[in-house]
């Protein structure tokens, strides 16, 4: 089922592929019909494997999952980063690519902030800015080297995630670096403890989240990024600049990357160059891949992305509350998005052969 | 009045002014393969021209060139009579030229009405207008009396002759002035090959459309065909009125070809 179909119809809250008038006049057959429409959604999998752990962890221990402290754990620190990635990488997918290096943006985009204040005396807003654009250029290069230079994107992101990796080292000769709480006046409309500037990376999810599902499921950028995906020598003869398309989500990726890093620097206190690096980013494509978007190509939506964060997020939150000990941890998380994948391709089969959820 | 000018075109009695679109000496190479030699082809406007050859003699080749997707190695083009350097398929486009390309185009995970609208999007800045183009697709296509389930349907989930028949029909609901049809009846059922030469008719009937039609079955082509272009090797060797030729001497001449080029590779071996 395309994204554009999914989309479209959910927008004006219809049944996916039905079109008008084949809902149905009685309570009942609304009610079929809704249903029906919930289970075509590719998102309506991880939906539910979203409430279903929200609900079990919530029950099972809710006086600290539940408490506010958790929540900010839970939906600022874990999920927001994960999300904003994801989405990024949702939108790489879909057109064919990936970033692996998008980590790496994380680890460095904020040494260059810190040293445009601290070294060139550049105001904090306007270091914060630089940052960003940092990871717009690394974005950029990775679309120069893949889409330019034609190397294998899975490849030439390892390579430029190793040389932001180092580069982060060498300008912090592998010190974490202080941030001074002066700079928070700045610091808090990405990430500050306390209320309610610790929300702002939820703030931040949420609205990236909402764009870029209108991006991608009602703009002719998202049309020709499912197209470069889907069928690239179609979208080139189309006469769609694919290239252009490619560049952009690397950019937006790398943007997304910057974004994080500097979050997570303003949120700790700290530009520490260990902070970053191949775990975000795996997470990130894990919940896109659970949120349904094909490691293929041509398909995947921002909103399912969005829930697998959240997913992925709530799985490590309540494990570390649950008190299972961190050496077998992998194993049960590991298994966990085993399964939470297994169920999403096979959900999807079924509902390609016509049956519903 | 000189007597230059009263000296007939050497073909048809058309002036030159009412050539659409002229391909002078075009060649095209792919690494060690030579797709295209010296290639001249013309089209009047009005005119269904066919384009007829075996696999791999160049067809294809020509018809991205003329659509703009490849630039010839030499040679030029000139279109309504202007020389012009094919930019990008854009370009050709907004000089009034559109094509079915032989692998479609198509996006398989877009809906009916999506490809068909493929880079001509109707845009509210920022958002599509979705609504308009399921409309419009849909009313056009019930026109041409293309049968699919729903413009709403990814074109994953139709027929190869039903995706056929978007492809086309995306082409000629461009308005095009010059027609690039590669292989349009491939995978067509009898009735959708007549309802695509209907089409062609019809299209013709209104006289200021120009088609450049490939296809592989010689009887459909002398039948919806003004002039036959015989392509063999990258090179045209044959250029008749449909009227002047028969399906026996389009036969006789591409089978002769084939003895003789298997005779020769017996004698070098
Ligand atoms: N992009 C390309 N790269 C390399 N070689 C190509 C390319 N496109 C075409 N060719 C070669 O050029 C020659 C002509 O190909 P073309 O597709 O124009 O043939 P055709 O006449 O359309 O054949 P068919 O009837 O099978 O469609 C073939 O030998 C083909 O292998
Ligand atoms: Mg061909």
């Amino acid at each position: 089922m395309s994204d554009a179909v999914d989309s479209a119809d959910k927008v004006l809250g219809r049944p996916a592929s039905g079109g008008a008038g084949r809902g149905g006049n009685g309570a009942g057959r609304t009610l079929v019909g809704g249903l029906g429409a919930f289970g075509r959604q590719r998102e309506a999998t991880v939906l539910v494997v979203t409430v279903a752990l929200l609900a079990y962890f919530g029950i099972s221990y809710h006086s600290s999952f539940l408490s506010q402290v958790n929540a900010v754990d839970l939906l600022a620190e874990l999920m927001a980063p994960i999300a904003i990635i994801a989405i990024g990488e949702v939108m790489l997918l879909i057109c064919g690519e990936i970033d692996i290096s998008v980590g790496f943006i994380y680890t460095f985009a904020p040494f260059v902030m810190y040293f445009a204040i601290t070294d060139y005396h550049v105001p904090v807003p306007l270091a914060a800015l630089l940052g960003l654009l940092t990871g717009v250029a690394a974005g950029w290069v990775n679309g120069f080297i893949t889409v330019t230079l034609g190397v294998p994107s899975f490849i030439a992101t390892i390579g430029t995630g190793f040389v932001l990796l180092g580069l982060a080292l060498v300008v912090s000769r592998a010190e974490p670096l202080p941030v001074p709480s002066s700079w928070d006046s700045t610091g808090k409309w990405f990430a500050i403890p306390g209320n309610p500037w610790q929300w702002a990376p939820l703030v931040w999810t949420v609205v990236l989240v909402l764009i870029f599902h209108l991006v991608l499921t009602r703009t002719r950028w998202g049309l020709y990024t499912i197209s470069a995906g889907g069928n690239l020598l179609g979208a080139r003869e189309a006469g769609i600049n694919v290239g252009r398309i490619k560049y952009g989500n690397f950019m937006l990726t790398g943007f997304l990357g910057a974004l994080v890093g500097i979050q997570a620097a303003f949120y700790t206190s700290t530009v520490d160059p260990s902070a970053g690096g191949y775990t975000p980013m795996f997470y990130a494509v894990i919940a896109a891949v659970i949120g349904g978007t094909a490691m293929l190509g041509g398909s995947g939506t921002i909103i399912g992305a969005f829930l697998g964060a959240i997913v992925l997020a709530t799985l490590t939150d309540g494990f570390d509350i649950a008190g299972i000990s961190a050496n077998p941890l992998s194993i049960i998380f590991g298994g966990a998005i085993l399964i939470a994948m297994i169920a999403n391709v096979q959900l999807t089969r079924l509902r390609q052969t016509g049956r519903t959820l | 009045m000189t007597a230059q000018d009263q000296i007939p075109a050497p073909s048809g009695a058309s002036p030159a002014t009412d050539e659409v679109l002229r391909a002078e000496h075009i060649s095209k190479r792919f690494g060690a393969v030579t797709a295209l030699q010296d290639v001249n082809v013309r089209l009047q406007r009005g005119e269904v021209l066919g384009l007829i050859g075996d696999n791999g003699a160049g067809k294809s080749t020509l018809m991205k060139i003329f659509c703009g997707f490849q630039r010839p190695d030499s040679g030029r083009l000139l279109v309504n009579g202007a020389e012009v350097v094919l930019k990008s398929v854009t370009h050709a486009r907004s000089l009034g030229i559109d094509v079915v390309y032989q692998d479609l185009a198509l996006v398989n995970q877009l809906t009916v009405y999506h490809n068909m609208f493929l880079n001509r999007e109707i845009v509210r800045w920022p958002l599509l207008s979705n609504r308009s183009m399921r409309r419009i697709a849909k009313e056009h296509l019930d026109e041409m009396g293309v049968n699919i389930p729903s413009v709403n349907v990814p074109v994953a989930s139709l027929s190869g002759g039903q995706r056929q028949a978007i492809a086309v029909a995306r082409a000629v609901f461009a308005d095009a002035r010059i027609l690039l049809l590669d292989e349009p009846l491939a995978a067509m059922g009898a009735k959708e090959v007549a309802m695509i030469l209907d089409l062609i008719h019809d299209l013709k009937r209104r006289g200021d459309i120009s088609i450049i039609i490939i296809a592989h079955n010689y009887g459909q082509v002398l039948e919806i065909c003004d002039r036959v272009n015989l392509l063999q090797h990258g090179e045209i060797t044959l250029d008749k009125r449909s009227r002047d030729t028969s399906v026996q001497e389009l036969n006789d001449i591409v089978v002769a070809e084939y003895r003789r080029a298997l005779e020769e590779r017996q004698r070098s071996a």
